[in-house]
């Protein structure tokens, strides 16, 4: 396995005005992603992980530190708009708000909207957008008009347009924290599929616990640096840092948390009901 | 549900017109507008009306529709009828002589004639154009059609884009035009008592943060065009590219039959020559 | 009586055309005064239609609402007076902010209702003490302010005309959890120290459950359930059913008993369920 996406020290600060200070968003940032991994990351609004994605996207260009995608370095002296363009091309972009991210009035038309940019031929440009709408399961909206689509809907159709290009890695920049209940579940369920049966390396940036439960490994972010980094049980088992963070843990964790602080022996790393309802009923027996 | 307004006069089907190459039937708009002014006498102007009534024939649109699209013409109407009926110095006056106004039959023909110009003109065009094409059609069919400027520098793409993207975030827009309304009435916002500028001023906060919306979901959108490869209409492809059918052959057809018709009956037959 | 009463409401969509949505059939429902209500329903169920026809933004095609016993639309052109004792919170209330500073913004409301000077300094001192909005923000651009300030702005601009009932549709949409507190226990802490009425519409199982004296369960434009959030959690098959979740933490406690560990259905924090558990923490909520 290789990385996809190596950072190494990243730092970026936002300069202010004349009258206000500069703001440090990152400081000295590094990771690994693996190809084919599932990492979620983490943080309160304004730990820097918008930020993260946009130097990930290349909007923005680290003041220090250096970036690899795919082991071509972004931030060398030499880079051209076409390496860029080039890096684009693998590592495609889903972010917050559904509306703004979707440029043509028909659901088809804007799934195709990469791929034309790419100058692909029209049949095959055909071909991939039927394949990239069956894969997130909006074929039969195909010609339906883009404005009408719920917000999960048009979030698959986002994901659509990046599969269409024949990217190996999305990065999902917030891109559930608009939605309601039943779009949240919508796309990850379709981003996990992603990830378990076409391979896409998936990164995900998010504040809700409950989507962090499902990746191969989460990174924590706060004031700009990666607090920890590990599977998401060990993550969440660390609940107390995760508090001081500004972050939650999933309220099984936390049940179970109480618990070990009253005397019980529990495990800290279950997120499933039933079974923190069998660790629970174990550790009540065990004490008894 | 308001957001439905924004998608203009496209009436859904699939008929003969609906069916056309949007580029051709801009040319075949431009072809038949020409035509309509060509019209020299009533016979000539007998085969306009015939052809409107082929058009709609073709169009499948409910009639009822046709006529709703006249309504915002009435005043221009009326009003030159009108001014043809009085100010027109024909041969054959109408009244007694003594009266105070004149009205002549060539007066009146002509006026016939002039309303009925500007009613084919609105009414075959609408259904030639905007309620048998969807906008992004048509604006694809502009593309096409002027894409030999962009080699004289003519900025024919990014023009397209520009439509493309209009059409799209009009009904967005609208919504949320919608949503802020109801936010500011919520606040105590009055829109519809008081004084033209007592409402004028009601808007400010309306179109204030409307506006810091509409240059957020911009600049998104610019970033998210970014990330999706865009670097303008150069290398482009597009997945729909427009064919011609048989259907286009013989609409040219028609469309030429028109006008030649309309060219024979100007030089051939006898009858009032209109004057405009 | 209760302060705000719906009697047999109906609202329709598209009254007429072929897609006419009934977006709430015969809908009878009493507010109680000065509790905490959260309403809920997964998108469509008809819950932002109620919550409009509350301050009267729109009108029952059928049915009354009633505000302290009176018809609201008894005299439609009274019915601003209505917007005014009914504050509605919308959901991204910043994206209604407008004026030059802060301070401004906050006394668009007030200035409408007609206050003196006097009054609305009153009103939008206490208004952005109770939000959160500091006192150094009060000459900024309100557009300066980060995403969280905004929010507590745009909520400080509808306390501000100090309503009898307060209206909020998903406060906390968007935020991080901590920010999602944050804004959650300031409206709970208002509640308690003004005695208004505040009506919650949330997705979120885990803040009803937290927050509200009380909750509405809606779905298909009718009310399926009413009661205390232990009540209404107790029932977790039936809001499955409805597409709704519930919390996690009642989850856990339905397969507890399961288990043989017997703590009751009716647990929806976390802290009720380790007081049942093992008398820790106390109760909360």
């Amino acid at each position: 396995m290789s990385a996809i996406i190596k950072a190494e020290h990243l730092s970026f600060a936002y300069q202010g005005d004349e009258d206000t200070a500069p703001v440090q968003a990152l400081k000295d940032v590094s990771f690994e992603i693996e190809e084919g991994s599932f990492v979620a990351i983490l943080g309160h609004n304004g730990c820097g992980k918008s930020t993260l994605a946009k130097l990930l996207c290349m909007i923005l260009s680290p003041d220090e530190g250096r970036l690899y995608i795919n082991g071509r370095d972004m931030t060398a002296e030499n880079i051209e708009e076409k390496d860029v363009y080039d890096a684009r091309r693998r590592v495609g972009m889903v972010f917050q708000n559904p509306d703004n991210q979707l440029v043509a009035t028909i659901v088809e038309e804007d799934v195709a909207f990469g791929c034309e940019n790419l100058g692909i031929p029209s049949e095959k440009i055909r071909r991939r957008v039927d394949e990239a709408l069956e894969t997130v399961g909006m074929t039969k909206y195909a010609r339906h008009a883009t404005h009408r689509l719920s917000g999960g809907q048009k979030q698959r159709i986002a994901i659509a347009g990046v599969l269409a290009m024949r990217r190996k890695c999305i990065i999902f920049d917030e891109s559930t924290a608009m939605l309601d209940p039943g779009g949240r579940k919508e796309v990850m369920d379709t981003i996990c599929r992603l990830n378990r049966e076409e391979g896409i390396t998936v990164i995900h940036i998010t504040h809700y616990m409950n989507e962090a439960t499902m990746a191969d490994r989460v990174l924590v972010m706060n004031e700009g640096s990666v607090i920890m980094d590990g599977t998401p049980s060990e993550v969440f088992s660390r609940a107390d840092e995760l508090w001081a963070a500004g972050l939650d843990v999933p309220q099984t964790t936390e049940l179970l948390w109480k618990m070990k602080e009253a005397g019980y022996n529990v495990r800290l790393d279950i997120f499933d009901p039933e079974e923190c309802a069998m660790e629970i009923a174990r550790a009540i027996s065990e004490k008894r | 549900m308001k957001a439905d307004i924004a998608f203009g006069q496209y009436c859904e089907g699939n008929s003969f017109l609906h069916r056309l190459d949007p580029r051709w039937k801009i040319i075949f708009v431009l072809v038949y507008i020409v035509a309509l002014f060509l019209a020299r006498n009533i016979f000539a102007f007998a085969l306009i009306g015939a052809s409107i009534v082929g058009l709609w024939l073709l169009s499948g649109i409910k009639l009822g529709i046709l006529v709703k699209g006249l309504r915002p013409l009435l005043f221009i109407i009326a009003f030159t009828a009108i001014i043809n009926v009085f100010w027109f110095k024909g041969e054959t006056p109408l009244l007694p002589d003594g009266w105070a106004v004149q009205i002549y039959l060539e007066g009146i023909i002509n006026a016939g004639l002039i309303i009925l110009r500007v009613m084919v003109l609105v009414t075959g065009t609408s259904i030639l154009l905007t309620y048998t094409t969807t906008p992004i059609a048509l604006t694809d069919g502009i593309e096409q059609l002027l894409a030999p400027l962009a080699k004289i520098k003519v900025p024919v793409h990014e023009f397209s884009m520009m439509m493309t993207i209009a059409l799209r975030f009009i009904p967005t827009l609208i919504e949320e035009t919608d949503k802020i309304m109801s936010a500011q009435k919520a606040r105590g916002s009055d829109f519809s008592t008081g004084s033209l500028v007592k409402r004028a001023k009601a808007l400010v906060p309306v179109l204030v943060p409307l506006f810091i919306s509409a240059f957020r979901r911009a600049d998104d959108l610019a970033t998210a065009m970014e990330c999706r490869c865009y670097t303008g209409g150069n290398g482009r492809t597009r997945m729909n590219v427009l064919h011609s059918t048989w259907r286009d052959g013989v609409m040219l057809l028609g469309i030429l039959a028109f006008v030649a018709g309309i060219v024979v009956l100007n030089i051939f037959a006898p009858g009032y020559t209109f004057t405009m | 009586m209760g302060k705000i009463e719906l009697q047999n409401i109906t609202y329709v969509y598209g009254k007429g055309a072929p897609y006419e949505i009934k977006a709430l059939d015969d809908v009878s429902l009493t507010f109680e005064e000065g509790k905490i209500i959260g309403l809920i329903g997964h998108t469509g169920s008809g819950k932002s239609t109620l919550v409009q026809l509350l301050n009267g933004l729109i009108r029952p095609d059928a049915g009354k609402v009633l505000l302290d016993g009176k018809d609201i639309w008894q005299e439609p052109k009274k019915i601003r007076d209505v917007r005014f004792k009914v504050g509605l919170v919308m959901q991204y209330p910043e994206y209604q902010l407008f004026d030059e500073t802060v301070w401004k913004d906050i006394a668009f409301g007030p200035r409408n209702m007609g206050m003196s000077d006097e009054e609305v300094k009153k009103a939008v001192t206490e208004a952005a003490s109770f939000a959160g909005v500091k006192e150094k923000h009060f000459n900024k651009s309100p557009f300066d302010l980060s995403g969280g300030q905004k929010r507590r702005a745009a909520l400080a601009g509808v306390i501000a005309m100090r309503p009898s009932v307060l209206v909020l549709d998903e406060p906390a949409a968007g935020l991080d959890p901590g920010a999602r507190r944050r804004i959650l226990t300031r409206i709970k802490d208002y509640q308690r120290q003004s005695g208004t009425t505040v009506i919650i519409v949330s997705h979120s199982m885990e803040d009803m459950a937290m927050y509200c004296d009380s909750v509405v369960v809606m779905n298909h434009g009718k009310v399926t359930m009413t009661g205390t959030p232990a009540q209404v959690f107790s029932r977790a098959d039936e809001l499955i059913a409805q597409g709704l979740d519930v919390p996690a933490i009642t989850k856990v406690a339905r397969a507890l008993k399961d288990e043989g560990v017997d703590i009751g259905l009716d647990i929806y924090t976390v802290n009720f369920a380790a007081h049942r558990l093992f008398g820790g923490d106390g109760i909360e909520g």
